[in-house]
């Protein structure tokens, strides 16, 4: 094994379909046009040399080393800001060019540290190689005078000597190795979009600089990384380099955080991880990171990490340490008894959106074939099922339709309850790019996110809703579309039903779907919601995005429905740059979702009670299949408490911190008799555990995720399993343990039977991802590439279907006791629970949940900036401090759920989507007030918390 | 601290919840919209409870929910 090279072509690529003839160095090259010389050279592999170019970003020319000589034109243009033309002739190495770069270099040296050796950059520094391409020798005008490298001259201090900065806790700014060839500036303005940084001063005073000259923690520096991967020097250096040394061999993989799926180079020594580094092939990220995928890692090797399987009677008692054997045996001799026992439907499980696909298709298998029933569910049940159900119905599959790439082609963006820059940052980098292009901007949101307003980023509408009324509003957008007739007559004859369009169409007209109706409930202005439609309909290649800010709701997938059907109205469907795309939270939700997770599908979307199907798989695993549904999460939960479900199997899922009505969902689990979790740490729902596995990290299993975009990409192991197994062989062992024998040598072999069992894999094998790197499903017969954008000549489900959203409002409301609505969401340095992220130095920047509430509001009850305030519910309370800001509106108020000792879900109750019961989370009815600290439930839930985390070691062995 | 009542009371609000979707489907409602999607989506348990319910009454059902459980208990019992 080595290092994954990738090569710099020191310019982006031409889109351009017109290609140019030219000659460099003798040879003849064809290039599109618009390529730069420079890139055009390295496309027939001759490196001119360059310092201030990189593929990430657009040319500079500032440099001044990467000079050719072009026949019949005067002087010695830069390569990099040259393009290329038809004919020219162009030679990059003459006497006069080796001269000037020769020149060029010793300048450079001349105010650069020659601590070569000992820097943390050696071997992996641009300034080093370039210095040995041009020949330098010698440097003739010393190291004595003005300089930026010494803290110290002759004379005292040097004024031009800046400390470095090592306040972020993943990289370093070091000041004196900087050449300001401003890569990381640029970084971050094109391919980030932040503009933390930038050059301060000018001429020989000019620097880097984050915010005005702040460090670069206090800075608005989100952390990306795609400075330090830009910085040609070790001037951005990451801490793990400095502590460790340079990688000696690469993995390419897959991040595990969220559902952008952004492929990285996992850089080893040995079986250490020095550095994750974005893959420009990713064709998901495009060589971008956020701070998650980048630097978040390190809690694979946290101490708080469980390597030791444990089991207990009660969860009463402190855990005990035991073998793999016995932990198995023990659980399936639980399960046994309990099914004989209760019965074979009183069981269950939960598949993980964190783990592999062939992890999540084999714990369903487990359930369907070793329990013998279909109660088994995933966490997608609490954030993406209405997507699934409301684009099933109208268009026939449960998946987005694009992929990433399409953004490029957008010219209005629409961005309904999510707020990517926080949960999907990578994608919102790419759609900033886009927008700062010139395409335009619809945001529906209750708050005024960053997607709103942000560095050269300006919502042109931004609809400041109600939490609840987004029916009203999809609606209302569609009446403004079919009564001002904005609708693609053309398309919807073709691709649609008529006559469904036509019933629909009766529907939005009515009065009460007016904006000016709508206005009432909402609060959006009505001419807002009249531009905005006009916008989507007319302003050229529309494209939804959305979050769980649609999902989350009791009106969740009528929601989807509705976006769905503007979508068909508009024609914004099938093509490049348009489509309906879900934001998926988790790195393989999408995944767990077609794997077959839902208690009333088998993988690929097909219900249980298609005999086809299930003969199918009743061949294939030698079983037969219960053919009703089963028991989804909050209705195991219910059957808990009614005392008919006993037993349950959770892969990496924490349902206590994640699920709403945290009451509930504990009198859940503590009436089960067998609780197994199988994760990396002792997370919250482990409190009610009588069995905890130890699972792996991502680092440490073979395997594959699927992403937002419906991309399938190989994960690789880098390190061996700390806890000793890949989470799959566990799975394995217990079913082997209940007396259903799995034997797969290696994940490929669960690949290959999750292709011959879903007709849209067919085609996927890992071989075939291998070659290609990644393949968006469908791919099969029909499509062996694969399938970037879906519903191209017609919908999967025939005609396209239109569906009446009637808006009802939620029965979650305001009063008197509770007059504010509260709704939840993310930040950026945190992912979902916590688990992971809480684990590592991201919470410097997020170390609790904190409530924005509106000032407005705020002083009404006496709250100042950064007080305790109490947050009670119908269903709960909990103390947390508060923030004040205009983000939210008057009347609304907003926090996250990452860490467990606010545990927001105290707050949310169990009002469900009509469709799905996915949870309410986005709209609570509260109320705020003054606190002095944790409530008593928060004292006794740590108090308990310490208690169930109790463990003893096993006795050693005599 | 349920806010919709446990056991049958839950059942209702759920039947009642996905009746309200459907009642706009089609002029009178869609009966068998309500049927299909509680027979696809709810286990036997949820479905026998809500039939016993049924047995007692229905109390607390909307029209058109219970016209389809009605339905939907006939197809099973004739099936059983």
């Amino acid at each position: 094994m080595s290092l994954v090279h990738e090569i710099d072509y020191g310019t982006p690529k031409s889109k351009s379909e017109k290609m140019v003839t030219l000659t460099i160095d003798g040879v003849e090259v064809t290039v599109p046009e618009g390529t730069s010389i420079m890139r055009a050279a390295m496309d027939m592999g001759t490196q001119i040399p360059k310092l201030c170019a990189t593929d990430m970003v657009d040319a500079f020319g500032s440099c001044r080393l990467c000079l050719v000589e072009i026949e019949g034109r005067a002087g010695t243009p830069a390569s990099c800001t040259t393009p290329v033309a038809p004919g020219i002739v162009v030679k990059t190495q003459t006497e006069r060019l080796k001269t000037i770069r020769k020149g060029v270099m010793e300048l450079y040296i001349s105010d650069h540290p020659l601590d070569c050796l000992t820097c943390s950059a050696n071997g992996d520094c641009e300034l080093q190689d370039m210095a040995g391409q041009v020949g330098l020798r010698d440097v003739r005008y010393g190291y004595e005078g003005e300089n930026h490298v010494f803290a110290k001259t002759a004379e005292g201090l040097n004024p031009n000597w800046l400390p470095k900065d090592e306040s972020n806790p993943y990289f370093t700014y070091e000041p004196s190795k900087c050449i300001v060839c401003s890569r990381c500036v640029r970084a971050c303005e094109e391919v980030q979009g932040t503009f933390a940084l930038t050059i301060a001063g000018r001429g020989f005073g000019s620097r880097v600089a984050a915010g005005m000259e702040e460090s670069f923690l206090g800075s608005e520096c989100v952390s990306c990384g795609a400075c330090v991967q830009a910085c040609p020097t070790a001037t951005l250096n990451e801490k793990k380099v400095i502590e460790i040394g340079k990688p000696e061999h690469s993995v390419v993989t897959t991040c595990a955080y969220c559902g952008v799926g952004c492929s990285f180079k996992a850089e080893m020594r040995g079986e250490e991880l020095v550095r994750m580094v974005p893959w420009k092939d990713g064709e998901a990220n495009r060589g971008h990171s956020c701070v998650k995928g980048r630097f978040a890692w390190g809690y694979a090797t946290h101490k708080e990490r469980i390597l030791k399987p444990m089991i207990r009677s009660s969860i009463h008692e402190p855990w005990k340490e035991v073998s793999w054997d016995e932990a198995i045996s023990y659980t399936a001799s639980e399960f046994k008894r309990i099914q004989k026992k209760y019965g074979k439907d009183s069981v269950g499980g939960i598949t993980s959106s964190r783990c592999t696909n062939e992890e999540t298709f084999l714990v369903q298998k487990l359930i369907r074939a070793a329990f013998g029933n279909n109660n088994v569910d995933t966490c997608a049940r609490v954030c993406h099922s209405p997507t699934g159900y409301g684009l099933g119905q109208t268009y026939g599959t449960s998946a987005g339709t694009q992929n990433f790439d399409s953004v490029e082609d957008s010219d209005v963006m629409v961005v309904i309850g999510a707020n990517p820059a926080a949960a999907h940052p990578v994608f919102a980098s790419r759609m900033k790019k886009r927008l700062r292009q010139g395409a335009k901007l619809i945001v529906i949101d209750p708050r005024r996110t960053e997607m709103v307003q942000s560095a050269h980023i300006q919502a042109d509408y931004h609809l400041a809703l109600l939490p609840g009324t987004n029916v009203a509003i999809v609606t209302a957008l569609a009446h403004v579309i079919v009564t001002e007739k904005l609708y693609d007559e053309k398309f919807i004859r073709e691709r649609c039903d008529w006559d469904e369009f036509q019933h629909w169409a009766d529907f939005v007209s009515l009065p009460q779907n007016s904006p000016e109706t709508v206005a009432k409930l909402s609060g959006v202005p009505a001419e807002t919601i009249r531009g905005a439609a006009r916008l989507y309909a007319t302003g050229g290649n529309g494209a939804i995005y959305y979050g769980l800010g649609v999902t989350e709701h009791s009106q969740g997938s009528t929601t989807v429905m509705g976006i769905a059907n503007l979508a068909m109205a508009t024609g914004n469907i099938g093509r490049k740059g348009v489509g309906v795309n879900p934001l998926r939270g988790q790195n393989n939700v999408q995944g767990s979702c077609d794997m077959g997770s839902f208690p009333h599908e088998l993988s690929g979307y097909r219900h249980i009670s298609l005999d086809e199907p299930r003969a199918l798989f009743e061949k294939d695993w030698g079983v037969t299949l219960e053919k009703e549904p089963g028991l989804r999460i909050p209705n195991m939960l219910d059957a808990a408490v009614d005392g008919t479900f006993k037993g349950i199997y959770i892969q990496g899922e924490d349902i206590l911190q994640s699920d709403p009505d945290t009451h509930h969902v504990s009198a859940g689990l503590e009436a089960m008799e067998c609780v197994v979790v199988q994760d990396l740490f002792l997370n919250e729902t482990a409190r009610f555990a009588h069995v905890f596995l130890p699972g792996s990290t991502f680092l440490e299993k073979n395997g594959t995720f699927t992403n937002a975009e419906r991309r399938i990409q190989l994960v690789r192991k880098v390190m061996s399993p700390k806890n000793g197994y890949e989470d799959w062989e566990i799975t394995c062992l217990l079913s082997n343990a209940l007396g259903y024998p799995m034997h797969y040598d290696h994940p490929s072999q669960i690949m290959d039977e999750i292709a011959r069992l879903t007709p849209g894999f067919a085609n996927v094998s890992f071989k075939m991802l291998e070659e290609r790197g990644s393949v968006q499903w469908p791919c099969n017969d029909k499509a062996p590439e694969g399938s970037p954008i879906m519903h191209v000549n017609g919908f999967v489900r025939g005609k396209g279907k239109f569906i009446v959203t009637e808006y009802v409002a939620t029965d979650e409301k305001t009063g008197p006791r509770f007059p504010l609505l509260l709704t939840t969401g993310r930040i950026l340095s945190q992912y979902n629970v916590g688990a992971q992220t809480r684990r590592t130095d991201n919470s410097l920047w997020h170390a609790e949940d904190v409530l924005e509430i509106h000032p407005h509001d705020a002083e009404q009850r006496g709250v100042k900036d950064g007080d305790w305030v109490k947050l009670a519910s119908r269903a709960g309370e909990t103390t947390l401090r508060a923030v004040i800001t205009d983000k939210v509106a008057p009347g609304v108020v907003y926090t996250t759920f990452h860490h467990p000792d606010t545990q927001a879900n105290v707050i949310t109750t169990d009002f469900s989507d009509w469709a799905t019961n996915c949870p309410e989370y986005k709209v609570t009815a509260v109320q705020v007030s003054p606190s002095n600290g944790p409530t008593p439930w928060q004292e006794e839930y740590d108090r308990f918390s310490k208690e169930t985390r109790r463990i003893v070691p096993a006795e050693a062995a005599e | 601290m349920s806010s919709q009542g446990k056991g049958a009371d839950k059942l209702v609000y759920m039947a009642n919840q996905i009746g309200r979707f459907f009642a706009s489907q089609r002029e009178g409602g869609d009966v068998d919209g309500v049927a299909t999607h509680i027979r696809k989506f709810w286990d036997p348990r949820m479905r026998s409870t809500i039939f016993a319910h049924l047995d007692k009454g229905g109390a607390g059902l909307d029209p058109l929910p219970l016209q389809a459980l009605q339905k939907l208990k006939a197809e099973a019992t004739e099936k059983a």
